[in-house]
């Protein structure tokens, strides 16, 4: 297939997963500061924006939940925000308009048309429910109509990059790691891992099986282990190699490391440096990102004009 | 500034029979309306009205709203509910739980009062079960007839001698609590026996938070999420002796019960299994769930049925919902039953009149909370008493929960007082009597607007055996017609959201332990490491973008046509 079409479907599967992924955080913080009555406004939405890498207000200006939503949904110009990804993902379906299938497409273009541009604090909720169950929805689509053909597996591909990225980023809290309360129901809720936990763990909470869970459950999709599991299955099968020494392939190779790190190493070791093991994690889903852009999708010629060449 | 609060007027009591003017109206619990008169309520004094103060932040909040917009929100939070499957069966017909939007509010403070007034009573309530089901000193003592143990209905000799291995009877209590016209929080009576309603107040907050966030604005409300762990800890820890990680399952009658939603619920967020009777076998005296694995021990069995229905070889044979054998293998020590079997003599409601000598007798300790007023009809010279002010008491069965069979004096007809004269001769034993008590009034949002219902409060506590428990703030049901006074949402009632609000006066060293969150006002509620921002494709990122965007740009500008804030056309 053709590296352009490749390169947009991985960035569809990895858009519309980050869209996912935010509504699901920004859902869970944002009514866990108005149930929890301990916690400072201000502080948690700055500590929202850190988590989601968009700039926080100047140092004098107050970070407020308005500001947060609609920075982190509906601002359109915000690399950060839902409106964003879930636009990106309809302008990559748009490149590979002929490839995707039409109910993907229909999807997608609905979805990026129907964004609001602004958002009052009491239609959020609904706001958020309302993108997981599109993003839901194209998912479902895409399962159900595609061939397990490499379009597929680009898209798998970067689903799986994406969620890698977004697990280990709500995992950098030094919160899991010391106090209790309600921080990490938050962080498994945020995941959609609740449920999951609780019929796991038959309701023995505590940081460190949160953490457990979410890093090295190798049943519960969103872990951090299973993601790069199937990343790797993904480009497994994308090229079937098989080498006599070690990996030749460099995002085998950086997926590999992490992988075989997180899940031989002692468990408490691995909880103790949390956030550092974490950003490892998110800097090899940028390398393998990276390593897969080099590799599969070359890009010296302009990209609006290579269509023409087929 | 919103309409909300137009035409907003104390209640008196409805029509008291005889002509007599109301002596005293019911206490309001956002305004202090004693200075107004129902007749002549003007405008001036509604706006001039001030909260009492657990409900200036609220009022404020809700002051900049519009009846309409009230209402649009209220809409949200029933079709929420109707999503989530939060319904009641009406006549057939699948209805959204009712749950008024305008919350309901305590200060610590008095709470700090309530929890202790309910934790002392579910202490004595323990003491007495274990003390009625073993040596019965109490009635040695004195402090109670022995007759009043016997006649209760629900007194089961098939329980005496059944203990957990903690010894506790009652894990779940929901205490219904009213407030008088002074202002008085009282126990109107107890439920230790399978006290439902508690998935409500954990899916009410859930909802608000979604649908009226601005209502909680900086108000600090004690979350209420913390329930299902404090269930578990509580059910793990009366397991038999000797088993190390206990399996806890929860025992519904069945989809078909008013209360499933909540089994559900509860088990969903203990994380443990939801068994049906028939999932349950009994053999050689333990009890087992049938498994794909094949058979897995119980060891401790929240169970959700009643007494009546719990084992066919002890109770009623003909019960289609529990397992044969139960009974035998709690007896053994096999499995824990909670709450314990033939808990219901503690909440039959002529012992409700004795539990203050038996909070003094058992604990040594004076009542915090006070009970209503009751004249116990077997005491001489009370039956003619009541009997004569039939038509200005309230009267209740003993074994009746959830208002069934309750008849209210003053609006009551002739025939059904006479009916209720004869019923009261025959059998004294089986009623109790009380004074028409005022509950205090919540504004509720009904058909005419904001206006004020009688409501009453049921906090939950749970009892692991070392401490009990209560969960701040607990199920607030209001009376949605005018002036009635029975709240039941099986007769029309709604729900509020209880708020605990404010802090602790003084956290002293070990209730520092119970709340660690207390240090960390001022922190974010959780703090995250900044994060790089998210990687994009080279063609959608921010700074290939503006780029494009100038492109297409200039081609559009070119063919001199187009709107310049949409996206040119790709060649392709």
């Amino acid at each position: 297939m053709l590296s352009r079409i490749a390169e947009s479907m991985f960035w569809i599967g990895r858009y519309i997963e980050r869209a996912d992924g935010t509504a699901r955080i920004l859902d869970v913080h944002l009514q866990l500061m108005l149930e929890d009555p301990w916690a400072d406004e201000e502080a948690t939405c700055r500590s929202l924006l850190a988590l989601m890498g968009a700039p926080s207000p100047a140092g004098s200006e107050p970070a407020t939940r308005a500001e947060v939503l609609s920075s982190l949904a509906t601002d359109r110009e915000n690399p950060s925000s839902i409106a964003y990804s879930l636009r990106a993902a309809r302008e990559n379906a748009r490149r590979a308009r002929e490839i995707v299938s039409v109910e993907l497409w229909e999807t997608l273009n609905t979805t990026s048309a129907r964004l609001p541009h602004h958002l009052d604090s009491e239609s959020a909720h609904r706001f958020f429910r309302w993108v997981r169950e599109r993003v839901a929805l194209s998912s479902g689509v895409t399962d159900d109509s595609t061939s397990r053909d490499e379009v597929w597996r680009f898209l798998a591909l970067g689903r799986a990059i994406e969620r890698t990225d977004m697990t280990a980023r709500l995992l950098s809290t030094r919160s899991l790691s010391e106090a209790p309360g309600p921080s990490w129901t938050t962080i498994l809720r945020s995941c959609g891992a609740y449920d999951a936990f609780l019929r796991s763990y038959r309701g023995a909470p505590g940081p460190t099986e949160a953490a457990e869970f979410l890093l090295l459950d190798r049943l519960f999709p969103r872990s951090v282990i299973y993601s790069i599991c199937r990343a790797e299955e993904c480009i497994r099968m994308i090229d079937p190699v098989t080498d006599r020494v070690g990996h030749s392939d460099a995002v085998l190779r950086a997926l590999g490391r992490i992988r075989g790190d997180i899940e031989y190493r002692p468990l408490s070791e691995v909880l103790d440096d949390l956030p550092e093991l974490t950003h490892r994690v998110q800097r090899v889903a940028l390398e393998a990102s990276e390593a897969i852009h080099a590799r599969y999708f070359p890009t010296q010629a302009e990209p609006i004009w290579i269509g023409e060449t087929s | 500034m919103g309409d909300l609060f137009d035409g907003y007027h104390p209640t008196f009591i409805a029509g008291t029979a005889g002509g007599r003017p109301p002596a005293v109206s019911a206490f309001d619990e956002m305004f202090d309306l004693s200075g107004t008169d129902a007749a002549d309520g003007t405008g001036a004094a509604e706006s001039a009205r001030e909260p009492r103060r657990p409900y200036g932040e609220l009022h404020r909040a809700l002051s900049h709203m519009t009846q309409e917009e009230l209402r649009g929100r209220t809409e949200t939070l029933a079709n929420s509910y109707l999503a989530q499957g939060v319904t009641f069966d009406f006549a057939g017909e699948e209805r959204p739980f009712p749950l008024d939007a305008v919350p309901r509010v305590i200060e610590y403070e008095e709470w700090a009062r309530i929890e202790q007034g309910v934790r002392q009573r579910v202490r004595a309530l323990e003491a007495f079960l274990d003390d009625a089901y073993s040596h019965q000193h109490c009635v040695r003592d004195g402090v109670l007839p022995a007759s009043l143990i016997a006649s209760s209905q629900y007194f089961y000799r098939q329980a005496a001698g059944i203990r957990s291995a903690n010894g506790v009877r009652i894990q779940v209590a929901g205490i219904d609590l009213i407030r008088d016209e002074h202002g008085e929080m009282r126990v109107l009576e107890d439920n230790v026996r399978v006290p439902s309603g508690v998935s409500y107040v954990i899916s009410n907050r859930g909802v608000m938070a979604q649908t009226l966030p601005e209502l909680f604005a900086s108000m600090r409300v004690r979350p209420v999420s913390a329930y299902p762990n404090r269930l578990l800890r509580a059910l793990r820890a009366a397991a038999p002796p000797g088993v190390v990680d206990p399996n806890v399952v929860v025992l519904t009658p069945g989809v078909f019960n008013s209360a499933y939603y909540e089994h559900t619920l509860l088990a969903r967020l203990m994380g443990v299994e939801l068994v049906e009777g028939r999932d349950l076998v009994c053999v050689g005296g333990k009890v087992f769930m049938r498994t794909t694995r094949g058979p897995r021990r119980v060891d401790v069995i929240y169970r959700r049925v009643d007494d009546d229905f719990l084992d066919p070889l002890q109770f009623r044979a003909d019960s289609m919902l529990g397992a044969p054998g139960l009974m035998l293998a709690a007896r053994l020590g096999n499995v824990t039953l909670a709450n314990a079997v033939g808990n219901g003599v503690a909440d039959d409601k002529l012992l409700y009149t004795y539990v203050p000598d038996l909070i003094r007798y058992y604990l040594a300790e004076e009542p915090i909370l006070r009970n209503v007023d009751t004249w116990r009809l077997e005491d001489p010279g009370a039956l003619e008493e009541v009997l004569d002010r039939l038509d200005e008491l309230v009267v209740k069965p003993v074994d009746g929960s959830g208002g069934k069979g309750l008849v209210i004096g003053p609006a009551a007809s002739r025939v059904e007082l006479d009916e209720l004269r004869a019923k009261l001769i025959a059998d004294p034993r089986g009623w109790i009597a009380q004074p028409v008590v005022m509950l205090s009034t919540i504004p509720t949002l009904v058909d005419e607007g904001i206006r004020p219902r009688h409501a009453d409060l049921r906090p939950f506590a749970v009892n692991d055996g070392d401490d009990v428990w209560v969960l701040p703030g607990g199920l607030t049901r209001v009376a949605l017609p005018a002036g009635q006074l029975v709240v039941n949402s099986s007769q029309g009632g709604g729900s509020k959201d209880t708020w605990v609000v404010g802090e602790a006066p003084k956290a002293p060293a070990e209730a520092r332990e119970e709340l660690p969150e207390l240090h960390r006002a001022g922190q974010p509620a959780l703090a995250y490491e900044p994060q790089t921002r998210p990687a994009h494709s080279t063609i959608d990122g921010p700074e290939a973008r503006t780029e494009q965007v100038t492109q297409q740009q200039q081609q559009q500008q070119q063919q001199g046509r187009g709107d310049p804030d949409a996206k040119g056309e790709q060649p392709c």
